[in-house]
């Protein structure tokens, strides 16, 4: 699966499928810090992502 | 994994409540607790007029959005500070949310009104630029709302702002900042409006989840000048222990504000301190613990080292 990264933006390729949660553990991402986003569509951890799948993970950290 | 409450397709799992929500129970969720933080903590009436500082992110555009749904009076306030591409983009994004559901924008030029972007500003004073921001953003934020009539300023600051920023308080036993650390502070004297954050109650995640979730068209990319800030490094510190322990920024933020309420009987309120240190401004009138306040004497000094007129 296509995979957008942010901060800086940039794309990668993960195998799939796989669980969300999985996927951010393979990227070692925390899930409090990001959220999975698929076309309009919010992913939870245990969701589904096959190999043709486009996704983003968006970070929802800000500078406060 | 399906929504707790009405048992639909989940977007959103929010382990310090056990529980997941659907687009619209997460949308529900959401302006529950920030009706809740407006009443508990006697934020505003829908009789006020609330002034929203917004930036161009998920935080500021959400809380815009949340409070006009709930019909409150609330209008939108742009700095604009001149960083190059990020402000064009994120002024844009501001832009098009206000023009598409016709809701007052003011709009402050920095380079117009004090001559220079923030970070030339920062540079002329020898100042980190986020210091020089800070100032100049708290400064503008106070005297917009009241030079245009609106008695309520209100922030995006959520509850990983709010509980980072202790976190780097407490570390530095800055305990005089801690006092200024609720979500409402009083319009104490002449000249300073209501500041409030709404947002307190909501973590960052539930609030990006809720602008993607009612298509919210906000700036996803940080301000350049953030790069390798604190307030980061403490926000990932809290989210490791959040990870592990779920509740955690909660139970630190909101216990320091419970121990906060236990003890404002046995000191003077924060508006008799205000009204005891306050006087105006020798130089522009806004409410200062000096002769001069700090944006007057910033302006002051980057109109001495500048090569050209600034502010003027």
């Amino acid at each position: 699966m296509k995979v957008m990264l942010n901060h800086p933006v940039r794309e990668v390729e993960v195998k799939g499928p796989r669980r969300v949660k999985e996927l951010l553990q393979e990227l070692s991402l925390l899930p409090e810090t990001v959220l999975v986003v698929r076309g309009d569509d919010l992913m939870t951890g245990d969701d589904m992502l096959r190999d043709e799948d486009r996704v983003e993970i968006r970070p929802v950290m800000s500078g406060g | 994994m399906r929504c707790r409450k009405c048992k639909e397709r989940a977007v959103l799992e929010i382990p310090r409540h056990h529980t997941a929500f659907c687009k619209t129970c997460l949308t529900e969720f959401i302006h529950a607790q920030v009706e809740r933080a407006i009443t508990e903590e006697k934020m505003f009436t829908k009789t006020d007029r609330v002034l929203v500082a917004v930036s161009g992110g998920k935080d500021s555009l959400s809380l815009l959005d949340i409070l006009r749904k709930l019909e409150y009076q609330a209008d939108a306030f742009y700095v604009d500070l001149g960083i190059g591409e990020y402000s064009r983009q994120s002024k844009a994004r501001v832009e098009h949310f206000v023009l598409t559901r016709g809701i007052p924008l003011h709009v402050h030029e920095l380079k117009e009104d004090e001559g220079a972007g923030i970070n030339d500003l920062a540079d002329l004073v020898h100042r980190p630029t986020c210091s020089v921001c800070g100032t100049l953003k708290r400064y503008h934020f106070n005297r917009t709302a009241v030079e245009l009539g609106y008695n309520v300023l209100a922030t995006g600051h959520n509850l990983d702002d709010e509980a980072s920023r202790l976190l780097g308080n407490v570390l530095h036993w800055q305990t005089e900042y801690l006092e200024k650390q609720g979500p409402t502070l009083p319009a104490s004297v002449e000249g300073f409006a209501k500041k409030v954050k709404p947002l307190f109650r909501l973590a960052e995640r539930e609030i990006a989840a809720y602008a993607i979730v009612n298509k919210i068209n906000y700036i996803v990319e940080e301000c350049p000048n953030a790069k390798g800030a604190k307030m980061l490094l403490y926000k990932d510190i809290l989210n490791r222990l959040e990870s592990e322990s779920p509740g955690t920024k909660q139970a630190f933020y909101w216990g320091f504000l419970a121990k906060q309420k236990s003890e404002e009987r046995t000191r003077p309120s924060m508006a008799e301190q205000d009204q005891a240190a306050l006087r105006p401004c020798a130089t522009c009138g806004q409410p200062t613990t000096a002769e001069i306040c700090s944006y007057c004497k910033l302006m002051a000094r980057a109109k001495k080292d500048g090569p050209a007129p600034v502010g003027s």
